[in-house]
């Protein structure tokens, strides 16, 4: 049987850095075909060979048997090979008819290519308006126009890189339905994920990548999901277990919070009641813009909230900044790690710095005391592992994953009395999630309190003791998961009430 | 009255067009993402080499050609600092600007006395004879027609051509323009080098039509204005017309303010330009400041480094 595209000891270096080291494997065709690994596992970097935009240094892949090594994007999208990106390479400012135009080699935009956006659309039920500026899509249908844009190449092989870390889990099934539709008509995909269970769910071919070699080449069906996750990570994963629950008195309390969003399109919050107790890990689920967002902006204290409708060790904190927040050891991971956890342009050590409380001695009489800085800096990165070339890195040069280790392990070492925490393993890979959510862990044994906003419902009722759902910018009562807790939360994040 | 009336119109049509031409090609460059603030120094560059090989070899067409590619030259070293070598662009384009004005001024000072002969309106034969009508739409200077022209080319290259729109692609997300595989540097090297070229017809039109002499820092800011132009016209070509016809026509009403002996001072009539300048500039930014994330290009001014 011939094979769709066969890689044989594909290898690439950058420098010292062994990115590839002798990869083999095989897609057959109209097959879905997980690629897996944790952050600078080196998928990205198979990818990119595949698709022309680099080259390997030794190997070769062979296409339906024939000698295959592009040197261009251009060359492998003429042989049929087509890719979605993990940061979608869409143009705002344009049409969705345009950035589609955009991505095709020898097509103008006129009629006949925007009838043939539609049929694309509808044939895979990819609802699109080819008219609407992209600039206003919701983040799905932007990966939407992405999926049309390849289809309309007819694509024999798809690479999807992380296709469902930003997609609410409606918007997951659809893309599963359409990706099946592609794969039964002869289309191989390639799908890069470290979400195990979708994985399993719709792939039947794996190739397992850890530290640029090849682990295994298997079917993820056959495997349970702890068994992948180990061959990726390379060592057990640690069963999460809270030893001692010991909650003592109520340390946090949000009362009666009120408040309109001061955004467009977002959610204004109702009434919203929430206590927190020490050494409790309370978790509040939901759908992405249900008010999440809000919700985390009134907590950091980067928008204002109503009188005494925050109190925090018994203090009205709703005047306090964040910084002061943080005096009275009250700390915040956001969501969005550059430009809200981290400068960019700067520097772990210099993040380090600018979000610190001034007891911790990093300055002396105003002037930085870059020894300490460096210290506490280097003590983060080597007790959460965190992978940077050194503690000066710009913020923005570390993988995402790396970079929440680096920030949820910034307050941790802190020992704050309440870690607030949004989406703590959004994009992490599965040993490092671990990693996080055993810390985590060790936090709340301590007697501090983890108050987590997350989408992910399977951190969520593997961390928290109590569980509160946000819908439509209300806060449901706490949950007893005692008696069908998984029920009533699914219910809830669809909006019904509990009954 | 008619005759004022007509001679105001050509007026202002005259002060109009180098911002046309200056204006229109860095729209292009900003379109691609460029911010080039070099404008001046190309315009003036091309005023000096344009009004030289005029004296020299009285060619209208050989001084514009010369013109034109004074201001490619300048926008060449522009293109190579900042698309090659990544230097800042606005650093770059302020000190191509302060260049392009010294230059001038160096090589301008043995022709500081000298006039050469102005290029002249072309009458179109019957129809410019007409009253009223004919002095207004048919007896301009070729350039005029020809700034017209490069404003329809423009438009229709930005929004009815491929290349335009991945022009307009690479000024919006130079990354993902890169990762479809769109040639980013190429495209912005041309853009500028057309930037270049127009800007250096602009300055040419100031010493060959409007002035025939060399005055050293002729341009008088008028690089400047283009590149407000652009912000006013919203990164759209039709309406730097209107922009240009609004500029043009406060320079010269108050050329014929102080001509009619309006009591006010000169130099506060001489300042109106400029001040209107930085008053839309303020109007618009309010008026915009829901949506400028729309009008203006994403990527402007933001250095493209390939990591391939």
């Amino acid at each position: 049987m011939k094979y769709q595209l066969e890689l044989k000891e594909v290898s690439k270096s950058f420098g010292p850095v062994q990115a590839n080291d002798g990869i083999s494997f095989a897609i057959k065709p109209g097959s879905v075909h997980a690629l897996l690994g944790e952050n600078g596992a080196g998928k990205s970097t198979l990818v990119k060979i595949i698709y022309g935009s680099l080259e390997p240094d030794e190997g070769s892949m062979k296409w339906y048997g024939e000698d295959f090594c592009p040197t261009n994007p251009f060359e492998a999208r003429e042989k049929g090979v087509a890719m979605v990106f993990q940061h979608f390479s869409l143009f705002e400012s344009l049409t969705v008819a345009e950035n589609i135009v955009l991505g095709l080699d020898n097509v103008v935009l006129d009629d006949v290519i925007i009838s043939k956006i539609e049929k694309y659309s509808k044939q895979y039920g990819l609802s699109i308006n080819p008219h609407q500026v992209v600039g206003d899509l919701s983040v799905g249908a932007r990966q939407r126009v992405e999926i049309v844009r390849c289809l309309m190449q007819n694509p024999k092989l798809l690479i999807m890189d992380e296709p469902t870390s930003v997609l609410t889990p409606k918007e997951v099934t659809d893309l599963f339905l359409t990706l099946r539709k592609l794969a039964d008509n002869g289309c191989a995909i390639l799908y890069i994920s470290h979400k195990l269970e979708e994985v399993r769910q719709i792939c039947k071919y794996a190739t397992i990548l850890r530290n640029g070699s090849l682990i295994k080449n298997c079917n993820p069906q056959e495997h349970t999901k702890d068994e992948i996750a180990e061959m990726m990570i390379g060592k057990k994963i640690i069963k999460l277990a809270r030893e001692n629950i010991k909650h003592g008195k109520e340390i946090f309390s949000i009362n009666s919070l009120s408040s309109k969003s001061n955004n467009m399109f977002g959610v204004d919050l109702k009434d919203i009641n929430l206590s927190v107790r020490q050494g409790s890990i309370t978790g509040i689920a939901g759908v992405a813009g249900n008010g999440q967002d809000e919700l985390m902006r009134i907590l950091i204290g980067e928008d204002n909230a109503p009188a005494s409708s925050l109190e925090f060790k018994g203090l009205d904190i709703t005047r306090l900044t964040s910084h002061q927040r943080r005096q009275l050891s009250m700390f915040f991971v956001p969501e969005e790690r550059l430009g809200h956890g981290a400068v960019p342009s700067m520097g772990l050590d210099e993040n380090m710095l600018l979000s610190r409380p001034n007891s911790s001695k990093m300055t002396r009489n105003n002037i930085i005391d870059w020894k300490q800085v460096r210290n506490l800096t280097n003590n983060v990165v080597d007790t959460f592992n965190v992978m940077t070339p050194s503690v000066s890195a710009e913020a923005q040069s570390l993988s995402g994953g790396n970079l929440q280790k680096f920030m949820v392990g910034r307050e941790l070492i802190q020992n704050p009395e309440l870690l607030i925490i949004a989406q703590p393993t959004w994009g992490v890979d599965a040993g490092s999630a671990n990693n996080i959510h055993q810390a985590l862990i060790a936090l709340a044994d301590s007697g501090s309190s983890v108050l987590i906003i997350s989408q992910d419902l399977d951190e969520i009722l593997s961390l928290c003791e109590q569980v509160h759902v946000l819908y439509n910018g209300s806060l449901s009562d706490s949950v007893d998961m005692q008696k069908n807790g998984l029920e009533k939360i699914s219910q809830l994040m669809l909006g019904g009430a509990i009954q | 009255m008619n005759e004022l009336f007509v001679q105001i119109i050509l007026g202002i049509s005259i002060a109009s067009v180098p911002l046309i031409f200056a204006a229109t090609g860095e729209l292009l460059v900003e379109r691609s993402g460029v911010l080039n603030l070099g404008v001046e120094g190309m315009m003036i560059v091309g005023a000096i080499t344009g009004f030289v090989v005029q004296f020299h070899f009285d060619n209208a067409l050989l001084s514009l050609a010369a013109a034109i590619i004074a201001g490619m030259s300048i926008a060449a070293i522009f293109a190579f600092l900042t698309q090659i070598m990544l230097t800042n662009q606005v650093a770059t384009g302020l000190a191509l600007t302060l260049f392009g004005l010294g230059v001038s001024a160096f090589w301008g000072r043995a022709y500081s006395k000298v006039t050469v002969d102005r290029v002249d309106a072309i009458n179109v034969p019957g129809l410019s004879d007409l009253p009223i009508v004919g002095p207004l739409v048919f007896s301009y200077d070729p350039l005029f027609y020809l700034s017209i022209l490069m404003v329809i080319l423009v438009w229709y290259f930005l929004n009815r051509t491929k290349k335009g729109l991945i022009l307009r692609a690479i000024g919006d997300n130079h990354d993902a323009a890169h990762a479809i595989g769109h040639k980013v540097v190429r495209y912005r090297f041309i853009a500028i080098l057309f930037g270049g070229a127009m800007a250096g017809i602009g300055g040419a039109y100031l010493s060959l039509v409007q002035v025939p002499i060399w005055v050293e820092g002729m341009t008088a800011g008028r690089g400047w204005i283009s590149l407000a132009l652009v912000v006013f016209a919203s990164w759209q070509p039709f309406k730097v017309i209107v922009g240009a016809i609004i500029f043009g026509g406060i320079t010269i009403l108050q050329l014929h303010a102080q001509g009619f002996g309006v009591n006010v001072d000169a130099q506060y009539l001489s300042m109106l330009p400029y001040l209107m300048t930085i008053f839309v500039l303020v109007t618009l930014r309010i008026r915009i400041k829901s949506n400028t994330n729309r009008v203006m290009p994403s990527c402007l001014g933001k250095i493209f480094h390939s990591t391939q």
